[in-house]
């Protein structure tokens, strides 16, 4: 197991501080802090209610927090759109994917920032240049161990479910960003396409991209996460690591049965 | 079988393609004169009009949405063109530029009314479909301007020149023209990708950071040069302006697109297979009335073709998982 286990002393890539958001009378957080530490898994659990989804789309710029701070790399950020947030290096994989099945492989990594032709191609007729993101896209799912998808020239939807996942975790990683967050991303999966999506997570924190992941499946969070964040009624009720605490004990913990 | 289908899948204006090289077979089979250089030439005229309208539908279409109203605004641009020239004697070239003009509000109305007001675009364009009609008999009167009456200009686009023996309208050639401008921006653009990912699944392409409301706004508003353009086609194959030209236009066109092997669903289908798409009523219509039928048949033989079209792209869908 991975032993970068977080000190105080390291300033976290990604750290909010405490987080509200309330929606009319119903408080969605409630004063949550969050670290995210450089080339770690941080699982986020919670029951359904808790708050995981409002503190990921506080930090990937769905939602603006009614207050507290965000910070990268040590420096506040304020994220409007979730553009920004993309702009500053954090990627979301959401549970829908966000991709367009009629594209190919290529095409959807890419989308929304395609690269163009050098020259009077790129700049008077704005051709994209396809061979080279067909390269890149290639270059990117290789580094990344995913082998079962060589070729990026195949509409999406012909791809089975895990490698839908793959491509849309390759797109996240490949534009140099300093965190990736993965909405439940083995929820749809098998057991075979599951196990393949968490090994690309514990290679991608293996280049040194930390990683948010929300999760419900215990196993599957004990298996990557180095440490857990367990969000209980709009707050962090606390931060384990599979090594100090039992699934059972994050169950209790996330049901207020244990004091974390 | 599965093999045919995946190769259709992925290549939509093949299916089109074969009927079309087939039709032509066997309708030059059955009457020697439908090859003919002169017959020819007037199957390219008479599917010019359909065939350039058909490239705005085909984008609207590939975003999902639906254009009812592309026939209504291309005579209402026809008409503002021909009654800008000779009643208020406007010069050919600035009553033309009025035109485009027109044609080009009609979509800027449509695109806005359907990404600021949200409505879908089928009633946004059934609406307008009215409104565009209305227009039309407002600022014609009813009337119809001759050809000869306007500026040579604005009748250019009927004047014919040799290709490979084949008389072809200068009309024809800019709807080749668009042809190949719309279909290099769809295929090999940023903007041609976006068209594409906001028919296909518009969440998809807003969460990927593509301004979706501003790509169809785009398409609208090409959809509406494209047809501005289409007037003055239109002005030189009638030789002349008619409020009751081209009343079938609005749906030959989507019966173009549709048979082209365009989705209706949004995020397949391409320029290409439009123009077979119009080739194919354009070779059926001329070669069952060669044939000596009643037109009637012509008009039954393109209701088959349309639900034909459709049960084969339905077909060729299933292979999606």
């Amino acid at each position: 197991m991975n032993t970068t286990i977080a000190t105080a002393t390291r300033t976290p890539v990604l750290a909010a501080r405490r987080l509200v958001k309330t929606y009319g009378h119903v408080i969605g957080l409630d004063g949550v802090d969050l670290e995210l530490y450089a080339g770690e898994v941080l699982a986020i659990i919670g029951d359904n209610g808790a708050g995981k989804t409002t503190l990921i789309k506080c930090l990937t710029g769905a939602e603006i927090p009614d207050e507290g701070e965000l910070e990268l790399d040590g420096k506040p950020v304020r994220f409007r759109r979730p553009q920004d947030a993309r702009e500053a290096g954090i990627e979301t994989v959401y549970q829908s994917l966000a991709v367009s099945p009629a594209l190919d492989v290529a095409a959807n990594m890419f989308l929304g920032r395609e690269v163009r032709r050098s020259g009077a191609l790129g700049s008077v007729l704005r051709m994209v240049d396809t061979k080279q993101m067909r390269a890149r896209a290639r270059a990117e799912l290789t580094e990344l161990g995913i082998t079962t998808l060589q070729d990026v020239t195949v509409p999406i939807e012909n791809l089975s479910g895990g490698q839908r996942q793959a491509v849309a975790v390759a797109r996240a990683a490949a534009f140099g960003s300093k965190v990736v967050v993965l909405d439940e991303p083995t929820a749809a999966l098998g057991v075979r396409e599951s196990n393949q999506v968490l090994d690309l997570i514990k290679r991608l924190r293996d280049r040194g991209v930390p990683v948010i992941l929300i999760s419900h499946n215990m196993p599957h969070v004990f298996e990557v996460a180095d440490r857990i964040h367990v969000q209980r009624l709009g707050k962090r009720a606390a931060t384990i690591t599979p090594q100090s605490h039992s699934m059972t004990d994050a169950v209790a913990i996330m049901t207020g049965a244990m004091k974390g | 079988m599965t093999t045919v289908r995946a190769i259709l899948h992925r290549y939509p204006a093949v299916s089109p393609a074969i009927v079309l090289v087939v039709s032509v077979i066997v309708f030059g089979l059955i009457n020697g004169r439908f090859l003919a250089p002169t017959n020819l030439s007037l199957i390219t005229q008479q599917v010019a009009v359909i065939g350039a309208l058909g490239i705005a539908e085909t984008l609207v279409i590939l975003t999902a949405g639906i254009d009812l109203s592309v026939g209504s605004a291309m005579v209402l641009s026809s008409i503002v063109i021909g009654n800008a020239a000779t009643g208020m004697g406007m010069p050919g070239p600035v009553a033309l530029l009025v035109g485009l003009a027109v044609g080009l509000a009609t979509g800027v109305l449509n695109g806005l009314l359907v990404t600021r007001l949200n409505l879908p675009p089928f009633i946004v364009t059934l609406g307008t479909l009215s409104i565009f009609t209305a227009l039309t008999l407002l600022v014609s009167s009813g009337a119809t301007v001759q050809g000869d009456a306007m500026p040579s200009i604005l009748t250019w686009t009927g004047l014919t020149v040799s290709v490979l023996g084949v008389d072809i309208t200068y009309g024809v050639l800019i709807t080749l023209l668009l042809y190949v401008v719309v279909s290099f921006a769809l295929a090999r653009t940023a903007w041609g990708r976006h068209v594409y990912a906001a028919g296909d699944d518009k969440e998809a392409a807003r969460l990927t950071g593509i301004r979706v409301s501003g790509v169809l706004l785009s398409v609208y508003l090409v959809a509406g040069a494209i047809v501005g353009i289409t007037a003055w086609i239109q002005i030189g194959r009638d030789f002349g302006a008619s409020p009751n030209a081209a009343t079938d236009a609005n749906l030959s066109v989507i019966t173009a697109v549709v048979i082209g092997g365009t989705s209706l669903f949004g995020g397949r289908g391409n320029v290409w297979g439009t123009l077979l798409g119009a080739l194919i009523v354009g070779v059926f219509r001329n070669g069952l009335a060669l044939a000596g039928l009643d037109v009637l048949y012509q008009t039954l033989a393109v209701g088959i073709l349309v639900i034909v079209a459709v049960s084969i792209d339905q077909w060729i869908r299933k292979v999606r998982k």
